[in-house]
């Protein structure tokens, strides 16, 4: 994609998300959000955050091929359980990369 | 304790946002880092940042360059991963609706998971008085800044780190930093459940359209789940973000009692 491609598309999702965030700060009276979007909207982070972990710790193989014991998982998984004992990001990147190091000098 | 003067409340707003910023330098760095990785240059990574000052989307829009997503797609996944800052707005609209557009654009721009969860608690508690859209502002623009410097720190050193660290694995593990928290009922343990599952299986998927695809699977498995427990009686959903929202905007909601508590 050229330079100026990509200043277009970010300015596309720029526009689009001030729009997002201005909406019903400046339409307040005119607008209603439909209780089932608003009830929808409270799974976007878990169905976005899954979708995009779960393929680049699995598909992580030559070609991006389905691995399900590779470092990467195992390393996943040593990171969640670090995310669900401290909610904390910084201990989970780190616990994450140092047991994937670890398994990749290893093997 | 009400505010007495602007000042005062911008400052509390401040020192509010401090405590949230160690989590999100490393997200900042790491954001910085792929983008250079990606090859995009200091100055557009910077533009980048400036247009979209969110986090999330703008990992997942590089996830998508990297594979040379259709740029159509690239940006209605990064509108659907943005969709959560409707539901603040739509929360924090009560609270800015006397305020001028001099206000309200660049307080709507500075709009942040931070900056909101932070503020509606204020305003809910009803300690901000006539000073809370300075509180908000103290904590948006503290927010914005340790974005931004963040990201640029990350594209300065990204340059000088080799590829046999394995960073690129570093997404995936911010990600999975901010996805744990998320998973806060069984409703929401369904929806990550069958958008990662989706993922994986539609990754080979034309136009990259698979983590939309899989997003919106999720979505509407949490809604199902959340619609088949509460036809059990005694059951009781435990309140989550978008609750917070619903109050302010819908009313004959509320009389109904559709809601969750």
């Amino acid at each position: 994609m050229s330079e100026l491609e990509l200043w277009l598309l970010f300015l596309a999702v720029g526009l689009g998300t001030f729009a997002l965030r201005l909406s019903f700060i400046q339409f307040h009276a005119q607008l209603r959000l439909p209780a089932v979007l608003n009830r929808a909207l409270t799974y976007v982070p878990a169905s976005v955050l899954a979708a995009l972990v779960l393929p680049s710790v699995v598909n992580s193989g030559v070609d991006g091929e389905l691995s399900l014991l590779s470092p990467r998982t195992l390393a996943a998984l040593a990171a969640a359980l670090v995310a669900w004992k401290t909610k904390n990001i910084l201990f989970t990147l780190f616990s994450g990369m140092a047991v994937l190091w670890l398994l990749q000098s290893l093997g | 304790m009400q505010y007495t003067t602007g000042k005062e409340a911008f400052l509390a707003g401040v020192r509010a946002l401090l405590p949230a910023a160690p989590g999100v330098i490393p997200f900042g760095l790491v954001t910085g880092v792929t983008a250079i990785e990606q090859g995009l240059s200091p100055l557009t990574t910077i533009g980048m940042t400036l247009l979209f000052f969110a986090g999330a989307a703008q990992m997942a829009a590089l996830q998508l360059l990297r594979n040379d997503a259709f740029p159509l797609v690239i940006i209605v996944t990064a509108l659907v991963i943005n969709l959560r800052f409707l539901m603040y707005s739509a929360s924090m609209a009560p609270h800015f609706a006397r305020l001028p557009k001099r206000w309200t654009w660049p307080l709507s721009y500075v709009l942040s998971d931070q900056a909101y969860v932070l503020s509606i608690l204020k305003f809910t508690e009803g300690r901000s008085g006539l000073y809370g859209h300075y509180f908000y502002a103290g904590a948006g623009i503290s927010m914005w800044l340790t974005w931004q410097l963040a990201v640029m720190a990350g594209v300065f050193l990204g340059a000088e780190i080799p590829a046999s660290w394995s960073l690129d694995f570093a997404i995936p593990l911010v990600f999975l930093a901010l996805l744990v928290p998320s998973v806060r009922n069984s409703a929401c343990l369904g929806a990550a459940c069958v958008g990662g599952v989706v993922a994986v299986l539609a990754v080979d998927m034309a136009y990259n359209l698979g983590l939309l695809l899989a997003s919106v699977c999720g979505i509407c498995t949490g809604l199902v789940v959340e619609r088949f427990q509460r036809r059990r009686p005694g059951r009781v959903i435990s309140p989550v973000a978008g609750d917070t929202a619903a109050e302010d905007t819908t009313p004959a909601e509320k009389v109904t009692g559709e809601k969750a508590p």
